[in-house]
């Protein structure tokens, strides 16, 4: 046991003292900060270039009673830019000086005999949405107060044409969750996939290239004289997975005070904030990410000890990649509809299981025994890898030579078990 | 009788790596093993360490398997250097060191020792990419003898190493031995193996063509040089029964016999044709030993 944990400790501090991940450790939880205070880093630079102005539209008309209504409908409500009218200029006066940009847009309206508005606004922005529609709302007020004059109706019967439809839809499936809840889960759920996707990519496949260093550098000899290569592996999987939690953890608290600090009427913060559905999502997400961590990284140790130069290793792990990638490619499918058929029975394929059966256990409100039943899974899954990559390991180590391919797995048994 | 290795045969298939091998190794004396590449030493090491399981035969230690639970007592050299590039020298050494069970106090006293013995103490906190072959070598001597084993494997220990730090490397390994280690050494230099050894193997193709002391070898090989110097052709004397072999040399020609009365028949032979400047008989080298034994057995 004495060497087990001296591994483990060599595996975990060698890499956590090293600059490279303690500066991407810091990277990331700046990046945090950044994104969860992301208003306001916004509001900083608005305040900074002076802000917005507020738009002026200038309108051009011959209709006089038109102009009025309009401009009278303009000011009962609030709206984000303002009207203006200047007779001393002709329309193609005016064009030329939207085009110098010294007001915003330029809307042209006439009324024909049915009283139907004909606009054209010209702006020099192409991607400014907003303005267009709030001119169009106002517009339409107009023109229907103007046909209903016409047709003699009351305000109130005029009201009542418009009345909208009282609809609402309602979801009575016992594993569907609240509207509000979905919502709140989808956005958890897709970052937290996120996490554990890149975080099972690269911890694994650190632990392939360290295997690999080992071997390459031939201190794997030594190593394995002292240690057993099963102790060994066991320790550099548990070693450099702790320390994969640890950066987790550390963006975690990170990620929670920075969202905690930033409390004030943010949205986003709000959809996330921590209710009794995120908990348990969260515990999930740590379940899934530790198993499939496991998963992975027992998988890498075998493939990594494979190799004995270090510049296979991406060659021979391309494969373990292609499954996670799968996994994922399938869960981000199953984020518009987690109850397709494909989601239910790939989250029950251990290797797919971290990734697909988070995304149905984090969005719908599955029996307990639907996780429980893929984690059994997965355990079995990684005791049966564990097993059959000691054996491959511990003749891995020993093999040297051009060995890239998978056909290589025999020839390491075979050699482990002389 | 510390180290024994009984009729130890090794297969990879249909591949036999070692054959028969029969190795037995007294406390406190230094055994070398000989052999081309590919002979099957590193595996004979790897079998003693227990990374590599015999097909047939045994290998014990002190009448024991050996087995991780010996391994604080065994120090191994492995061919290649084997350590972390990236590491500093201290830290790996120390780490190494613990796997082999010492404690870190005793490690670092250790360490600061081997540091000065072998004269570089200045590297104790640089990495050992940033040393030069023949210092990788040194520390990972150092990484082999610092928690002072019973047991010492070593795997070409010389090679990379300037002539003063072989005699330095030299010392510490016959100091080891003095204390009462048991070494066991491979080596293609046959100088180091005739100076050091007691014992030894020579090894081809997984066979173990001879073994003994180097006198058994020598006396075993059964054939002595004589060198003669003298001024006329001495090239009528090859004919002469027993005579195996003449090689002509400046100032005379080396004859190869099979028995020491022809020794004395060459002498007479030579001075009835005239004066000779220089007469010696000379014991075989190793080296001749070992590309005449190596050399059939490519044949």
């Amino acid at each position: 046991m004495r060497e087990f944990w001296l591994v483990f400790k060599q595996a975990f501090m060698t890499k956590a003292k090293t600059k490279s991940f303690i500066i991407t450790t810091i990277i990331m939880v700046l990046a945090l900060f950044l994104m969860a205070n992301l208003n306001r880093v916004i509001d900083g630079f608005t305040s900074l270039t002076g802000g917005d102005e507020t738009d002026v539209v200038f309108l051009v008309t011959e209709d006089e009673a038109l102009y009025e209504q309009i401009i009278q409908t303009h000011q009962s409500g609030e709206h984000t830019f303002m009207f203006a009218r200047d007779e001393s200029q002709s329309k193609e006066q005016l064009e030329e000086e939207l085009k110098e940009e010294k007001f915003t847009g330029l809307l042209e309206v006439r009324q024909d005999e049915q009283k139907v508005i004909q606009a054209t606004y010209s702006s020099m922005s192409i991607i400014d949405v907003q303005l267009p529609t709030e001119i169009e709302t106002i517009l339409q007020a107009v023109q229907t107060e103007a046909q209903a004059k016409q047709l003699n109706l009351s305000t109130e019967q005029v009201s009542q044409l418009l009345t909208p439809v009282q609809m609402e839809s309602k979801n009575i499936s016992p594993t569907a969750k609240s509207d509000e809840e979905y919502v709140q889960a989808t956005i958890l759920v897709y970052v937290l996939m996120f996490v554990i996707y890149f975080a099972v990519i690269m911890y694994s496949s650190m632990i392939a290239t360290e295997v690999a260093t080992e071997k390459s550098s031939r201190v794997m000899e030594i190593l394995i004289s002292s240690i057993s290569p099963v102790k060994h592996m066991f320790a550099k999987v548990l070693g450099i997975g702790m320390l994969g939690l640890l950066q987790l953890v550390t963006l975690g608290v990170a990620g929670f005070i920075a969202i905690r600090s930033n409390q004030t009427a943010s949205t986003f913060t709000d959809l996330i904030s921590f209710s009794e559905v995120s908990k348990t999502t969260l515990i999930y997400a740590l379940v899934f990410f530790v198993l499939g961590y496991f998963l992975y990284a027992t998988l890498a140790a075998l493939l990594g000890s494979l190799v004995s130069r270090t510049e296979d290793v991406q060659q021979l792990i391309m494969p373990m990649t292609l499954l996670i990638v799968i996994a994922f490619i399938i869960a981000v499918t199953g984020l518009n509809n987690p109850e397709m058929a494909l989601v239910t029975w790939a989250s029950y394929f251990p290797f797919f299981t971290p990734l697909v059966m988070f995304l149905r256990v984090g969005l719908l409100d599955l029996p307990f025994w639907v996780p429980l039943l893929s984690v059994g899974i997965m355990l079995v899954t990684i005791f049966i890898l564990g097993t059959f990559g000691a054996r491959v390991y511990r003749g891995g180590v020993l093999m040297y030579g051009p060995s890239r391919s998978l056909k290589d797995i025999k020839k390491a048994i075979d050699l482990g078990k002389e | 009788m510390t180290l024994q290795i009984d009729q130890v045969t090794k297969k990879f298939g249909t591949f036999t790596a070692v054959d028969q091998l029969n190795i037995e190794i007294e406390q406190g004396t230094m055994y070398g093993l000989l052999g081309a590449n590919g002979a099957g030493k590193t595996t004979t090491f790897r079998m003693i360490l227990g990374l590599l399981t015999p097909n047939e035969g045994h290998i014990t230690w002190r009448g024991e398997t050996i087995s991780y639970a010996t391994s604080p007592h065994i120090g191994y050299l492995p061919e290649e250097r084997g350590l972390y590039p990236k590491m500093k020298v201290e830290e790996q050494l120390i780490f190494l060191a613990q796997l082999r069970g010492m404690n870190k106090q005793d490690a670092k006293q250790a360490l600061t020792h081997w540091l000065d013995r072998f004269e570089i103490p200045q590297y104790r906190t640089k990495r050992v990419e940033e040393l030069s072959k023949g210092n990788q070598q040194k520390i990972q001597v150092i990484a082999s003898l610092m928690h002072n084993p019973k047991l010492l494997i070593l795997d070409e220990p010389f090679s990379g190493l300037d002539p003063v730090n072989v005699e330095m490397l030299k010392a510490a390994i016959l100091d080891f031995r003095n204390d009462g280690a048991t070494i066991l050494f491979s080596s293609h230099r046959m100088d180091h193996v005739e100076e050091l050894c007691e014992q030894l193997s020579i090894m081809a193709h997984g066979k173990q063509l001879v073994q003994g002391s180097l006198k058994e070898v020598k006396r075993g090989y059964g054939k002595q040089d004589v060198r003669i110097h003298a001024d006329f052709d001495l090239s009528e004397l090859a004919v002469m029964p027993g005579v195996e072999k003449m090689t002509p040399s400046i100032e005379g020609a080396v004859f190869q016999i099979s028995d020491d009365i022809v020794a004395q028949q060459l002498l007479e032979e030579a001075m009835k044709r005239g004066p000779i400047r220089q007469f010696v008989m000379e014991e075989p080298s190793l080296h001749d030993i070992f590309i005449e034994k190596v050399g059939n057995a490519h044949a």
